[in-house]
C-alpha cells in the first residue's frame, strides 16, 4: 500500500540499540554537533537574559510556586481529574479515558473514521508523538499533517524529532531548504523553486504549503499544555499560529492530553505563563496562547473531544522519587543546557523524550525493560544543570541516580554475573574489612613495581569485557608504595 | 465493568496510598499570593517598548484620533479589504467606509477560504499586559470570532490606555470574568514567529503577519 504522509525511518524507538552505541554513531556526524553546539548556546544565552529581566528573587518565587502547585495535582490528582471531566463535559465537551498508546490511539482512530475524512492536521504535541498516533491513523489510511514548522521539516524529511521544543534542532537551514524543495511538492503545493536557505524565505514556503491544508481541514488534533479543572479550559502555547489555525479552523478538534497535565484552577496559569515562555523559547511571551473551555457557540469546533491519556504516567506517580518527573511542562530548558545532549543530539537517546527530562521520565513511564531504557540513566554526568534551570524544579539528578539504581537492582534480581555487579561485589568484600583492604593494596603495589620497572605511568584501553570501562578512561598505574605503607614506614615508626 | 475510566483512578489511588487523606490544602499547601499587581511607573513606556521588541508597529494617539488612525494604519500595509467585527465601534468602521477601503461584515459568517481573501481585520481588545508586550482577545462583539483575527494577514487592534496592565497575574486576575462566560481567549505578543530554524527568530508563519497596535491614551 502506498503511503499517504511521508515513511519516518523503519523501526520503532523503544527497540534502538543502547544510548552508548547511538552516541558514537551521532558524535561521528561532525554537521549535527556544529548544529546542536550553535543552537543551545544561543538558547542558554537568551534564557538568562529573560530570567535576569524577572529577577533572581521573582524567579524563584515562581518557581517555588510552580512546584508546589504541581505537587499538589500530583498528590490529589483523581480529584482534579473528575472535577476536569465534569468542567469540560458541562461545556460540551466529550471526555475519553485512555490507558495506554494502543487505547489513545483507537479512540482517535474511530473519531476520525467517524467523520469521514482523509486528513486531518495537527498542533505539535509531545504526548501524540508518546503513542505514535500519526502512525496509527497513516494505517488506518487517514493522513497526519503535521502543521508546526520544525515538525514539518521533520515530516517532509522522513525523520524523527530530535528535541522537544525545536524537534528540528538537528538540522541547519541549508538542510531544511533541501527537504523543502525535495518533498513540498509530493505532499501538497510546492516550495517555490528559487527557494533560497534565508529562514523568513523558509517560513514562508512553510506558510503557503500549510494554507489549503488549513483552509479545508474539517479535523484537528492538538495536545494541551495546561486544563483547568476547575473552568474546563483547555490551553495551548505556541508561536507561528499553525496552533491556532487548527483550533478555530476545523468543524472538529480531538486534544490528546496527558493525565498530569491538569491545574487545579484558571489563577494557576499566571505562574506558568510566566515560567513556560521564558524557559523554552525565551521569550516575555511567546506570540500565541490560546484558551478555550468547550464549545462555544458560532466561534471554532462545534465537536470537542478531549482523550486523557496514563500511558504509563500513574507508573512515574506510584514512585515517590520519580513522581515529581510529572511536574515537567516540557519547556525543554534542560535539554538545551545538558552538556550530553548538547553533543549526542535527542537521537541518540531513543525516547521521544530526549536530554536530561528524557532519562529521568522515559524509564518511568516505559520501564527498564528494553536495551534502550536500561542505558538511559547512565546519559547522564550529574553535572545539576538541569535540575538549576528546571522551572518547575525537577530534582532530575536525583530521579536520574534513582533510575540507575532501579536498573541495577534488575541485573541483580537476573541472577546472571555481571561484570559490573561483579566487580563492585569483589570491591565491598575489599572494603568490608582493613585486612583485606591491605592485601588489596599489597597486590597493587607489587604489579606498580612491575609496572614501574617497566615505565610503564597510565593503563590506556584494556582487553574486552573491561575494556567496555577502560575505552573512554585512563587508568593510572598502581604506585608501587601505598600511602598507608609510606605512613608505617616514615610516620609510625618514626615516632 | 473495568472502563478505561475506573481502571486509570483505580492505579492513582494505588498510587498515592502515601498521602494521606488531608484536606488538599493542609496536604499541598501552595503559599504564592495570586493576583499581585507589579510596581510599574510607566507602565505605557514598558507596553510599547515590549510590543516593538516583537517587531510590532505602534501608534500612540488621543481617543479622538482613533479613526483616522485606524485608517492610516490600514492604508501603511497597502491594505485594500478589511474584515470587521459586529460590535466595533461606529466612529471607526465610518472612517474606513470613508476611506474607501472594502468593508466585509461576518453576517452571516464568512468561510475560511473568503476570510483568506481579505486583507485586514480591525479590532478593540480586552486587556493587555506591559511586561511581556501582550494584547488579550476575548472575541466578544467587538473583536468577533476567533478566525477573524487569525486569517487575514494584517491586523490592526486598538488597546485602550485604561486596558493596559501591570504584568501576567494582575491580567489573568481580570480574564477570568471572561473564561466564566464561555468565552475563548487568546493572547498576541506580536506577530506571528518562529524560532524552530537554528533557534532564530523569524516573524511571519501563519498567523497575521503584520500586527499594528493603536494605543488610545
Amino acid at each position: 500500500m502506498t503511503r499517504l504522509t511521508p515513511a519516518p525511518p523503519p523501526g520503532k524507538l523503544i527497540d534502538s540499540p543502547p544510548f552508548k552505541v547511538n552516541a558514537k554513531k551521532e558524535l561521528a556526524n561532525p554537521v549535527l554537533r556544529k548544529n546542536l553546539r550553535f543552537a543551545t548556546h544561543t538558547i542558554r544565552a537568551k534564557r538568562r537574559l529573560r530570567v535576569s529581566e524577572v529577577g533572581e528573587e521573582a524567579w524563584q518565587q515562581l518557581r517555588d510556586a510552580a512546584a508546589e502547585i504541581k505537587d499538589r495535582v500530583a498528590r490529589h490528582l483523581d480529584t482534579y481529574l473528575l472535577q476536569l471531566e465534569e468542567t469540560l463535559t458541562a461545556k460540551g465537551a466529550v471526555v475519553h479515558w485512555a490507558r495506554d498508546a494502543a487505547e489513545a490511539n483507537q479512540i482517535v482512530v474511530d473519531l476520525v473514521k467517524a467523520k469521514q475524512v482523509q486528513d486531518v492536521v495537527k498542533i505539535k504535541s509531545m504526548v501524540t508523538q508518546e503513542i505514535d498516533l500519526n502512525e496509527s491513523l497513516e494505517a488506518n489510511g487517514v493522513a497526519a499533517w503535521e502543521t508546526d514548522l520544525a515538525e514539518l521539516i521533520v515530516q517532509l524529511g522522513h525523520d524523527r524529532p530530535s528535541h522537544i521544543l525545536v524537534p528540528a534542532i538537528h538540522r541547519n537551514r541549508s538542510e531544511v531548504r533541501e527537504i523543502f524543495l525535495r518533498e513540498m511538492g509530493r505532499y501538497g503545493t510546492p516550495a517555490p523553486a528559487d527557494l533560497s536557505n534565508d529562514p523568513p524565505v523558509l517560513a514562508a514556503a512553510a506558510r503557503t504549503h500549510l494554507r489549503n491544508k488549513f483552509l479545508a481541514a474539517k479535523v484537528a488534533i492538538s495536545g494541551g499544555n495546561f486544563a483547568i479543572a476547575e473552568t474546563g479550559t483547555l490551553v495551548i502555547v505556541e508561536s507561528e499560529g499553525n496552533g491556532r489555525m487548527c483550533l478555530t479552523l476545523p468543524e472538529t478538534l480531538i486534544s490528546v492530553v496527558g493525565i498530569e497535565k491538569v491545574l487545579p484552577t484558571f489563577d494557576d496559569l499566571e505562574v506558568f505563563l510566566q515560567l513556560l515562555p521564558r524557559s523554552s523559547t525565551a521569550e516575555r511571551m511567546n506570540p500565541y496562547t490560546s484558551m478555550w473551555s468547550g464549545i462555544t457557540p458560532g466561534d471554532g469546533p462545534q465537536e470537542l473531544h478531549v482523550v486523557l491519556v496514563d500511558n504509563g504516567r500513574t507508573q512515574a506517580l506510584a514512585d515517590e522519587i520519580g513522581r515529581p518527573a510529572l511536574r515537567c511542562i516540557r519547556c525543554s530548558a534542560c535539554l538545551n543546557i545538558c552538556p550530553v545532549y548538547e553533543r549526542v543530539g535527542g537521537h541518540a537517546y531513543g525516547s521521544v523524550y530526549p536530554g536530561p527530562i528524557g532519562i529521568a521520565l522515559t524509564p518511568q513511564l516505559r520501564g527498564i525493560k528494553s536495551v534502550i531504557d536500561k542505558s538511559l540513566p547512565f546519559a547522564c554526568s550529574l553535572c545539576n544543570a538541569c535540575a538549576d534551570v528546571c522551572p518547575v524544579q525537577i530534582p532530575l539528578p536525583e530521579i536520574i541516580v534513582h533510575n540507575r539504581n532501579r536498573v541495577a537492582e534488575a541485573k541483580q534480581s537476573e541472577r546472571r554475573p555481571h561484570l559490573e555487579t561483579t566487580a563492585v561485589g569483589a570491591m565491598t568484600w575489599v572494603w568490608k574489612n582493613p585486612k583485606h583492604w591491605e592485601k588489596m593494596l599489597k597486590l597493587a603495589g607489587l604489579s606498580g613495581k612491575a609496572l614501574a620497572a617497566l615505565r610503564v605511568q597510565s593503563l590506556g584501553p584494556l582487553p574486552p569485557p573491561i575494556s567496555a570501562w577502560s575505552n573512554a578512561r585512563d587508568l593510572p598505574a598502581p604506585p608501587a608504595q601505598s600511602f598507608r605503607e609510606w605512613w608505617k614506614r616514615n610516620r609510625e615508626g618514626a615516632q | 465493568m473495568n472502563t478505561a475510566k475506573d481502571v486509570i483512578l483505580t492505579r492513582i489511588k494505588s498510587a498515592l496510598a502515601d498521602v494521606p487523606s488531608a484536606p488538599i490544602e493542609e496536604d499541598a499547601p501552595v503559599t504564592w499570593e495570586y493576583g499581585k499587581v507589579a510596581e510599574m511607573p510607566a507602565i505605557l513606556d514598558v507596553f510599547v517598548d515590549a510590543l516593538e521588541d516583537y517587531k510590532a508597529t505602534v501608534y500612540r494617539v488621543s481617543a479622538a484620533e482613533v479613526p483616522k488612525t485606524v485608517v492610516k494604519a490600514l492604508k501603511s500595509k497597502g491594505a485594500h479589504s478589511v474584515v470587521l467585527p459586529a460590535g466595533l465601534e461606529a466612529s471607526w468602521r465610518e472612517a474606513i467606509h470613508h476611506a474607501k477601503i472594502g468593508i466585509h461584515d461576518d453576517e452571516p459568517p464568512l468561510t475560511a477560504p473568503q476570510l483568506n481573501e481579505i486583507d485586514a481585520v480591525v479590532t478593540a481588545s480586552r486587556i493587555s499586559i506591559a511586561s511581556t508586550g501582550t494584547i488579550v482577545l476575548d472575541h466578544t462583539p467587538d473583536q468577533g470570532r476567533r478566525a477573524l483575527t487569525l486569517v487575514p494577514d494584517i491586523h490592526v487592534c486598538v488597546v485602550a490606555a485604561d486596558s493596559v496592565v501591570s504584568d501576567v497575574p494582575e491580567a489573568v486576575a481580570k480574564l477570568k470574568a471572561s473564561i466564566t462566560a464561555g468565552q475563548p481567549l487568546t493572547f498576541i505578543s506580536g506577530g506571528s514567529a518562529t524560532s524552530d530554524i537554528e533557534l532564530q527568530r523569524v516573524e511571519g508563519v501563519h498567523g497575521p503577519r503584520k500586527l499594528l497596535v493603536v494605543l488610545a491614551e
